[in-house]
């Protein structure tokens, strides 16, 4: 019952996780990772991993949404109106991809795997709670750390050049007789690899609509881009 | 359920992460392609624990490592991301190729 269960979930978890990469709206693709990950979840629970298989779930769940805008926010196709193909190296990709799969499930077939030591604990999640605040608190004190200094360093590579950052936008103000005040182009640094000195002159008051604007012609303005 | 089930399981993710991250060229889709990977790591980890050595906790703590690292992993990765664009304009990859001169 149990193994006919985990196939039925295995299959899922392949299956979705291949129509991630097959789906045309990115939309579609976003869920069937998140349905993948449910599966995993499911089946972590399967293995008495209550804790790990109900985290696992609601962290992936609240990541996809979180993926769900960066999808719309950064990619020229989100919805899948207009079916292209975006892949490099397809058939390297598949030949590789295919590789790595033989070569781990012969390993998990092959190796001599050694017995099972010992018997599950009752409680699973006390186990890990109890490891987690005793023999185990070092890795966690780590992990913490980590994530603090993830934080930060998201925030600083994500967040916009202020005031206080930016040298090449003061420099621009300078040069065409503005203030040090001029902080609206200030805050969007991009500007300045867009248009020549000349059109930035006109960016630096309506830098925020033209920011706006730039995200609703993103998918026509890409030859323009990349060009520079 | 045996631990050879569960790790075909776990190389079958890995491997179609693998795809993804080889051959999508939106950044985003690459990142899928990655958490799927950690995806199969976490499958595997979880089995090996429960299949091998479920007495102690050490495999649970793994999993939830492996969590961690997921989640730093996206957030990185966007913040990266957020980045480029900001500077380039660029949300594929083949369109961040300073390196490459």
């Amino acid at each position: 019952m149990q193994t006919a269960l985990f196939c039925v979930l295995a299959v899922v978890a392949v299956a979705s996780g291949a129509a991630v990469f097959v789906v045309d709206s990115m939309a579609r693709a976003t869920y069937a990772l998140a349905l993948s990950f449910v599966a995993v979840g499911v089946s972590l629970l399967l293995l008495d991993l209550a804790y790990l298989g109900v985290v696992t779930v609601l962290m992936m769940v609240m990541e996809m949404a979180i993926m769900a805008v960066f999808m719309v926010m950064f990619m020229m196709n989100p919805a899948g109106f207009m079916p292209m193909s975006m892949l490099h190296g397809k058939r390297a990709a598949l030949a590789v991809s295919g590789g790595v799969f033989l070569a781990l499930a012969a390993l998990a077939l092959l190796v001599p795997w050694p017995d099972r030591r010992g018997a599950a604990p009752a409680d699973p999640t006390r186990a890990a709670g109890e490891a987690i605040m005793g023999s185990k608190m070092l890795v966690m004190i780590g992990v913490s750390a980590v994530l603090f200094t993830t934080i930060v360093a998201a925030l600083v590579l994500a967040v916009a050049r202020g005031r206080y950052g930016d040298d090449e936008s003061a420099e621009h103000g300078h040069r065409e007789g503005r203030g040090p005040h001029n902080g609206h182009g200030g805050g969007h640094g991009s500007h300045a690899d867009h248009g020549g000195p000349g059109a930035h002159a006109g960016h630096g008051d309506h830098g925020g609509r033209i920011d706006h604007a730039r995200h609703g012609t993103h998918a026509a303005s890409r030859p323009e881009g990349s060009g520079t | 359920m045996t631990l050879e089930l569960f790790l075909l399981l776990a190389s079958a993710l890995f491997a179609v992460g693998t795809y993804g991250a080889l051959s999508q060229q939106s950044v985003v889709m690459v990142m899928m392609g990655l958490e799927l990977m950690v995806n199969g790591v976490i499958v595997a980890a979880a089995a090996f624990w429960y299949f091998l050595a479920p007495a102690a906790p050490d495999g649970q703590v793994l999993v939830l490592v492996v969590i961690a690292a997921m989640t730093v992993d996206m957030a990185m990765g966007f913040a990266v991301v957020t980045l480029l664009f900001r500077a380039k304009d660029a949300d594929m990859t083949d369109m961040a190729a300073e390196l490459k001169r």
